[in-house]
């Protein structure tokens, strides 16, 4: 058990709160920075993915974690950013500019979407958002000249003031310094007052106004950050894949990328990144284990599609805190082994929430 | 208009389809006093309270309020712009952000405080960590006066009522206001815990110069800590004066109880007489 004696302020500002936060963060920086040495290609290739599934999913953690606004689309974002990076390196802009760019554009785009959700909310923005993924994807379907339609659109390798990142290792460490960077920006800006704002307006949008947080003003904002990262996330995807076509950023897409934060744990940033492995993770799980099932199961189609909704159910109901609340408990376990209780992270229910004034 | 007016209401109406909660309301609102509206459940107490933090716009009528520069018409400001004029709020079912510790709840109270940006957020410059310690020090104090001590790093969502109530009252204090509204700040508290908020309330007017406008139910807190009382049934004014010239008011007496002539046709004797 450890107790933290807290002397100065300061304490609760530090990202790293006590020594086994150095420690372990320590660890797994040393093991990210060696992974190219010490994992074989094709499991470094995952790695990759995970990382810039992690980038995507701190944006929407961001949107739908910490703001409460659900979008059914952002796979629509992913698919600007990326074909914005595409065009632009194909066409000999070089990458951080193409980057810069393809995060500005989603953030302007994600700017315009965010506007109906000034007016609605829940069920009802996730149609809006779920309409727009849909427009998006039409867009890159037939404008052809521009996006290849669905032929599909090469990508470059990505080239570094005249250095051409094109083994798997060098990407690797591209995302890695991108992965990293947007961790920091979103940490930092959950423990100032914009973070708290959007928590505020999750939590109750009535108070938050009286709180003098201007509603429109940070929803507006929340979904234009959480675009630039799909954006940008979007941007590695395409030099990761290598070629883009529209059914790459559809609906399906969309759905894996809310899976993605829920089954990772809503309203946390540990939850974008073991969400980020579990969607990179299970599908490699998935075709291991169809060896061992019957014939009619294993090979049947739409499986992976019946186990990620089976798995989606389970922790809605088991565990709404995803995997970032089990590995609380688990931790909290050990740390008060053998004093834990069942009861602990039980959470007692309100029923007398004041109707939402509108 | 007089100087020692810090919020003045006049002819206030709000419609909402058929029914008129609120009916001609006026009254002033004194610097440094503790003004309280009483009167039945439906009265349109809560609605007075929504039209002073503009989340419902008067049908007819304006309330002004003296802004640090000067008398402004609050009718005419966003809703987000009222937090920054010194005006804070509490809810009568609590409003608290539930899956934020009170720390961060009373920090979110900072907020028309801020005075970092985006960018200088993102990269969590010097500015923004000094910024952040100054807050902190800001919502130390007000800990310190409500004896939150122990609750800094809970969970709402795991607090009990009476405490709750405490963190709604302390992150109204965090805005530093001039004027705060307290909607029921009793409710649902048991005797001790409000005999702790009408010390509390005595408190922050006394000592932190807060005018106080709110709306109880409690009669013995009323007294104990209004100066001025307004009377309110059916979204008309019945009475205000003193809390002891109110609680005599006949109008008050037959808004609660009915009249005479009610109660009468109640009675064995007529009963007999009519039969």
């Amino acid at each position: 058990m450890r107790f933290l004696f807290k002397t100065d302020y300061n304490q609760d500002i530090r990202l790293a709160k006590h020594g086994g936060h150095t420690f372990w963060y320590s660890l797994l920086g040393l093991f990210l920075v060696v992974a190219p040495w010490a994992l074989p290609e094709y499991w470094l290739a995952q790695l990759t993915f995970v990382l810039i599934y992690a980038v995507v999913g701190l944006g929407l953690m961001l949107l739908a974690g910490f703001t409460g606004l659900f979008s059914l689309g952002h796979a629509a974002f992913l698919g600007v950013g990326a074909y914005t990076q595409a065009i632009m390196v194909n066409a000999g802009i070089p990458f951080p500019l193409a980057l810069a760019c393809a995060g500005l554009l989603s953030a302007a785009v994600g700017m315009v979407v965010g506007l109906p959700a000034l007016r609605v909310k829940g069920i009802y923005l996730g149609m809006a958002t779920l309409a727009f993924g849909f427009i998006v994807e039409e867009v890159i379907a037939r404008w052809e000249h521009v996006t290849g339609g669905n032929a599909g659109l090469m990508v470059q390798y990505p080239t570094l003031f005249g250095w051409a990142l094109d083994s798997t290792d060098e990407f690797y460490f591209l995302c890695l310094v991108v992965t990293v960077l947007a961790t920091l920006g979103i940490v930092n800006l959950m423990r100032s007052s914009t973070g708290r704002a959007f928590v505020a307006i999750r939590d109750s949008e009535i108070s938050a106004q009286s709180m003098g947080i201007q509603l429109a003003r940070y929803k507006t904002l929340s979904f234009a950050l959480s675009a630039a990262l799909a954006g940008i996330g979007g941007a590695l995807y395409a030099h990761k894949i290598q070629f883009l076509s529209p059914e790459q950023f559809s609906i399906i897409q969309s759905i894996d990328l809310l899976l993605m934060v829920v089954i990772g744990g809503l309203g946390s940033i540990h939850g974008a990144f073991l969400g980020a492995i579990f969607l990179i993770v299970m599908p490699q799980l998935i075709s291991l284990g169809k060896d061992f099932l019957p014939e009619a199961i294993g090979q049947a189609a739409g499986l992976q599609g019946a186990v990620y909704g089976i798995v989606l159910i389970a922790f809605v109901l088991f565990e709404p805190m995803g995997l970032y609340g089990r590995w609380l408990k688990v931790r909290t376990w050990f740390q008060l082994f053998p004093f834990y209780r069942k009861g602990l992270f039980k959470r007692q229910k309100t029923f007398q929430k004041s109707d939402r004034l509108k | 208009m007089n100087q020692d007016v810090l919020l003045s209401a006049r002819n206030l109406s709000v419609r909402f389809g058929g029914v008129l909660a609120v009916n001609n309301v006026s009254f002033d609102v004194k610097r440094g006093e503790v003004f309280t509206l009483i009167g039945p459940n439906g009265a349109g107490k809560t609605t007075v309270f929504n039209l002073i933090s503009r989340i419902y716009t008067p049908t007819t009528g304006t309330i002004d309020y003296a802004g640090p520069g000067g008398m402004l018409r609050l009718t005419d400001q966003a809703p987000h712009q009222i937090a920054k004029l010194g005006i804070a709020r509490t809810f009568q079912n609590i409003e608290l952000f539930e899956h934020a510790t009170v720390l961060q709840n009373l920090l979110i109270g900072r907020h028309t405080h801020r005075r970092t940006g985006l960018w200088s957020e993102i990269f969590f410059t010097r500015q923004t960590r000094a910024a952040e310690i100054e807050a902190r020090e800001k919502v130390e104090q007000v800990i310190e006066l409500l004896d939150l001590q122990h609750h800094r790093e809970s969970m709402v969502a795991g607090l009990p009522y009476g405490v709750r109530k405490v963190v709604e009252l302390a992150r109204a204090l965090c805005t530093e206001p001039k004027l705060l509204l307290l909607d029921e700040p009793s409710s649902g508290l048991n005797v001790e815990e409000t005999e702790d908020m009408a010390f509390w309330i005595t408190d922050i007017k006394e000592e932190l110069g807060i005018t106080v406008l709110m709306v109880e139910h409690d009669m013995s807190l009323v007294s104990k800590v209004s100066d001025r009382v307004l009377a309110m049934s059916m979204g008309t004014e019945l009475a205000s004066g003193t809390p002891a010239q109110v609680q005599s008011d006949p109008g008050v007496i037959e808004a609660y109880l009915g009249s005479m002539d009610d109660v009468s046709s109640l009675r064995r004797e007529n009963h007999k007489v009519s039969a």
